[in-house]
C-alpha cells in the first residue's frame, strides 16, 4: 500500500494527552485510516483511556467505549451480537495494552474459543506503563522495571503464538515502525469474519528509556535484529516482507545495538546479551517451523 | 454529557515543546513519511508542501528522524 493512497482523514485529533513520541497514538491514528467509519473501539484501563480525552472533549473521531479492566473482549462480544441482531455492519475493535491482556486473559481466551466477531489489538509496550512501568507478562527477560529493579527474572510470554494455538481465525504481529504493514494487516483482518488478533509492538520512550524521537527507529531496530518477528496467519502462516531477510541470521543487525539504546537494558553483561540472542534464535526456530507446518 | 471529537483535548499541547521542527520546502520530496509517522497528527499535507500545526506539535522529533531528505530540523525553542 502506497502512502499517497492512504486516507487523509484525521481519526486521532491533535492535542491529545499522549506523551511525546507515543507509540499508542501512532497505532490509534492508523486504526481509522485502515477501518474507516465501520468500527467501535473498546478500551480497558490503560494509557489509551487517557489519550481518548476527558470531559466534553474526545480525541477520537470514532465511537469509543471505556470498560472495566478484565471485561474488554466480553463487552466486544456483546457489541458484536448487537450489531448482528440490528443488522448493522460494524466491527467491535478491542484496543488494549499488555496489562489489559494479562488481567483480561480469561475473557480474551473465552472470546477466542467462541470465535466471537471482533478484532483484538494488543498494543504491547512490554510493561504496565500507565501505572508506572511495572513488569508485565510480556516484559523482556532481564528488562528493568520498577518491580524488577535488577531485571526481570521470568521469560516473556508470546501472546501472538498463544492466540494462534487458541485457533483464532486471524493472527498477526505488527510494529509501529511499519505502519503501512499494520494498515494492510488491519484491512485483511477486517475482511475475515470471526476472532481476529493483532499483536502490535509499541516501544515506549519514557518506559524503555530512549528519546521521544526514536520510537519508530527503535521499533524498526527490533525487527532488524530479529527480536520482533512480523508474521501473519489466515489459514496459512506467512512471515511478513519486513522480517523475511532476517530468516538468515547473518543479515540481522547486532542485538547489542538495539538493547543498549534502551535504559532498561543498559545493565546487561555480554553474557546476558548472548543469552538473549540464543533465546531469539530459539524463537526463530519455532516461527520457521510454523511456517512449514501451516504452509 | 456526551464528549464530542475536538482538537486540543489536552489543551494547546504545543506548549510542551522544547525543540521545534522547522521545515524546509526546498529539500522536501513530498514522500509524506513525516505525515504518516507523526503521533500527534499535527502535520497536514498540501499539494506542494506540508504544514506543521505548532499549536499542537509536541516536538517529539520523529518527523525529523524519519525524513530521508533532512527537510525537517529540530531547533531549540527560544524563551519568550
Amino acid at each position: 500500500m502506497k502512502i499517497k493512497d492512504l486516507s487523509k482523514e484525521k481519526y486521532l485529533l491533535p492535542g491529545t494527552t499522549a506523551c511525546q513520541g507515543c507509540p499508542h497514538a501512532l497505532g490509534l491514528k492508523t486504526l481509522g485510516m485502515a477501518l474507516g467509519d465501520r468500527f467501535v473501539l473498546v478500551v480497558p484501563a490503560g494509557c489509551t483511556t487517557i489519550i481518548a480525552g476527558s470531559r466534553d472533549k474526545s480525541a477520537f473521531k470514532f465511537p469509543c467505549l471505556h470498560v472495566p479492566f478484565a471485561s474488554a473482549p466480553a463487552v466486544a462480544t456483546g457489541l458484536g451480537s448487537a450489531f448482528k441482531k440490528l443488522g448493522k455492519n460494524g466491527i467491535p475493535v478491542v484496543w488494549m495494552g499488555d496489562g489489559g491482556s494479562d488481567i483480561g486473559f480469561a475473557t480474551l481466551s473465552g472470546a477466542c474459543v467462541r470465535k466471537d466477531d471482533m478484532i483484538v489489538i494488543v498494543s504491547d509496550n512490554e510493561a504496565y506503563m500507565n501505572t508506572g512501568i511495572q513488569t508485565s507478562g510480556t516484559t523482556f527477560w532481564k528488562a528493568k522495571t520498577t518491580t524488577s529493579p535488577k531485571g526481570k527474572k521470568e521469560e516473556k510470554k508470546d501472546l501472538a503464538l498463544i492466540m494462534l494455538m487458541h485457533k483464532a481465525d486471524y493472527v498477526a504481529t505488527a510494529s509501529v515502525g511499519y505502519l503501512q504493514d499494520f494498515i494492510e494487516k488491519l484491512k485483511r483482518a477486517s475482511e475475515i469474519e470471526g476472532f481476529r488478533f493483532i499483536h502490535l509492538h509499541s516501544p515506549c520512550p519514557p518506559g524503555w528509556g530512549f528519546d521521544s524521537s526514536e520510537t519508530v527507529e527503535v521499533a524498526r531496530m527490533a525487527v532488524k535484529c530479529g527480536a520482533w518477528i512480523l508474521w501473519e496467519f489466515d489459514g496459512k502462516f506467512k512471515i511478513s516482507t519486513q522480517s523475511k531477510p532476517y530468516k538468515d541470521k547473518k543479515r540481522r543487525l547486532p542485538l547489542a545495538d538495539y538493547l543498549k539504546r534502551q535504559r532498561r537494558f543498559r545493565h546487561l553483561s555480554d553474557e546476558d546479551i548472548a543469552e538473549i540472542e540464543r533465546r531469539i534464535d530459539e524463537q526463530w526456530k519455532i516461527i520457521l517451523a510454523l511456517e512449514k507446518v501451516f504452509s | 454529557m456526551i464528549a464530542k471529537p475536538s482538537k486540543g483535548s489536552a489543551g494547546k499541547t504545543g506548549l510542551w515543546r522544547t525543540f521545534k521542527p522547522v521545515y524546509d520546502v526546498e529539500k522536501c520530496n513530498l514522500c509524506h513519511l513525516c505525515w504518516l509517522y507523526c503521533p500527534e497528527n499535527a502535520i497536514d499535507v498540501l499539494e506542494d508542501r506540508i504544514v506543521i500545526d505548532y499549536d499542537y506539535c509536541k516536538g517529539c522529533g520523529i518527523c525529523a528522524k524519519i525524513c530521508a531528505k533532512k527537510a525537517i530540523e529540530m531547533v531549540r525553542e527560544e524563551e519568550t
